[in-house]
C-alpha cells in the first residue's frame, strides 16, 4: 500500500467505504455470518475509476466481514436516447449524433449505474 | 491511527471550525459518517443460538444505490434549507479558479441586500474561512484532509455550527475539483460551476459530468481576456453541447465587470 492512497483512490474511497457499510448492513438485518460474494453494477459513464474502485474496496474491506469477499463489478455500457427521435443507441461520448436521424444531443438513460446488485450470504 | 475506521492511516481527519475556534483532535466530525448505527470494523459474533449450516449460501438481491446515503442525507438538507427559506449554493471548480475572490466580492455586494453565510471546503488550512471572515460573512472551515470532496453529512454538520437567518443565500465553496464533487449532492438548489479564461476552453469537453450536473456556469477573469487564448464563445459552445440547459455568466470579480448580472441573480433566487 503506498503513503498516499488517498491521492490515488479519489472518491473511489468514499464509495467503497459506502458499499462495505452497506453490506454489512445489509447482510446483518438478513442474519447472515459471512457474505462469499457482492454483485455491484457499475456504470462507465458513472465517474468511477473500476480499478481505482477494486483497489479501494481491498482498503475498505480490510479487518471487516468482508475482508475475504469477492467483490463482482459488472460494468454497465453507455445506451443513449435521442431526445429527437427516440432512437436508442450507443454514444461514444456526451456529443455523439443520432445515429438514426443525425441530432446532436444525447439523453443517457444507461451507464450512469452505482448499485449493489446481490449479495450471496451464508 | 483511528480505531474505529483506520481514517489516521495517511489520511488526515476531517474538521469543521469556524474562525477562531479551538481546532479539536479528531472527534469523528467525518465524511463516511460514524454516527449511525453501523458496525465498521466489526466481527460478527456467534453468541446467537441459530444454526452454523455453511452449505446454505442464499442470494440477496439488494440493488441498493451506493450514493443512497449521501442522497438521502442530501434530501434531509435540502428539507431542512427549504423549512428555513435558505437557497443553498455549491460552487465548484478547479483549484484556482477565482472561487473565494467571488465569494469575497458578492459578500460585500451584497451587505444590507441579503443575509450571506458560508461553508468553505479545503483538504487544509483555514486561509479561505478567514478571507471570507474579513469579507463579512459568518463561516464554517470543513477541512476534508485528503478528500476531495464534500459530502452531505458534513454541510448537515457544518450547518450545526452556523446561525441560520430567513432568506440567507448559504454558499458552499466545493474542494477545489472538476471530477468528485459532481457525484455527491449536498442537498443544493443549484449547482455552479466556475471556469476562468486561464483555464482551457475544453475544460467542460473534458470533465462532462461536471458541466451536465451544474445548472449555473460562471466564466470568471474577463479582465485577463486580451492577455490569454481563450474565446468565452466557444468554452460556452462547449458547455451548452454537454447541457443546453446551462445559463452561463462572464464576469470579473477582480475588477467587478460583469458582477450586477450576478448579483441580481443571486437575489432572484427564491427559496
Amino acid at each position: 500500500m503506498t503513503n498516499n492512497i488517498n491521492d490515488r483512490l479519489m472518491h473511489e474511497l468514499s464509495i467503497a467505504i459506502s458499499i462495505v457499510d452497506s453490506v454489512i448492513n445489509q447482510a446483518e438485518i438478513a442474519s447472515a455470518d459471512s457474505v462469499s460474494e457482492v454483485e455491484l453494477d457499475i456504470g462507465i459513464l458513472s465517474g468511477i475509476e473500476y480499478e481505482s474502485l477494486e483497489f479501494a474496496l481491498g482498503v475498505a474491506s480490510k479487518a471487516t466481514i468482508l475482508e475475504k469477499t469477492l467483490f463482482r463489478i459488472n460494468r454497465v455500457e453507455a445506451v443513449a436516447e435521442c431526445p429527437a427521435c427516440q432512437h436508442l443507441y450507443t454514444p461514444e461520448g456526451m456529443f455523439s449524433h443520432c445515429p438514426e436521424c443525425n441530432k446532436q444531443g444525447v439523453r443517457i438513460i444507461r451507464g450512469g449505474e452505482l448499485q449493489i446488485k446481490s449479495l450471496l450470504v451464508e | 491511527m483511528c480505531e474505529i475506521c483506520g481514517c489516521g492511516n495517511g489520511a488526515s481527519p476531517v474538521r469543521i471550525t469556524r474562525p477562531g475556534e479551538q481546532e479539536n483532535h479528531h472527534d469523528h466530525d467525518h465524511p463516511h459518517s460514524h454516527d449511525y448505527p453501523h458496525s465498521h470494523g466489526h466481527h460478527h459474533d456467534h453468541t446467537g443460538d441459530h444454526s452454523h449450516d455453511t452449505s446454505r449460501q442464499r442470494l440477496l438481491r439488494v440493488e441498493e444505490d451506493i450514493l443512497g446515503r449521501n442522497n438521502l442525507l442530501a434530501s434531509r438538507n435540502s428539507g431542512y434549507f427549504e423549512a428555513k427559506g435558505v437557497v443553498a449554493l455549491n460552487l465548484m471548480s478547479s483549484p484556482g479558479s477565482g472561487k473565494t475572490t467571488l465569494l469575497e466580492k458578492t459578500i460585500i455586494a451584497l451587505e444590507g441586500k441579503r443575509p450571506v453565510v458560508v461553508i468553505e471546503g479545503d483538504q487544509q488550512t483555514m486561509n479561505d474561512a478567514d478571507r471570507i471572515q474579513r469579507a463579512g460573512a459568518p463561516v464554517v472551515q470543513v477541512n476534508t484532509g485528503n478528500g476531495c470532496h464534500l459530502d452531505a453529512d458534513m454541510i448537515r454538520q457544518a450547518v450545526d455550527k452556523l446561525d441560520l437567518q430567513e432568506d440567507s443565500l448559504l454558499f458552499i465553496e466545493n474542494v477545489g475539483n472538476l471530477v468528485c464533487p459532481s457525484l455527491f449532492e449536498l442537498g443544493e438548489r443549484n449547482r455552479i460551476v466556475i471556469i476562468s479564461v486561464t483555464e482551457g476552453e475544453d475544460k467542460p469537453l473534458k470533465y462532462p459530468t461536471m458541466f451536465e450536473h451544474a445548472d449555473t456556469c460562471i466564466i470568471n477573469k474577463t479582465d485577463l481576456l486580451p492577455y490569454v487564448n481563450f474565446d468565452p464563445e466557444l468554452v460556452k459552445k462547449y458547455a451548452l453541447s454537454v447541457n443546453p440547459h446551462l445559463h452561463i455568466m462572464e464576469l470579473s470579480a477582480q475588477t467587478g465587470d460583469g458582477m450586477e448580472q450576478w448579483i441580481g441573480w443571486l437575489l432572484d433566487q427564491k427559496s
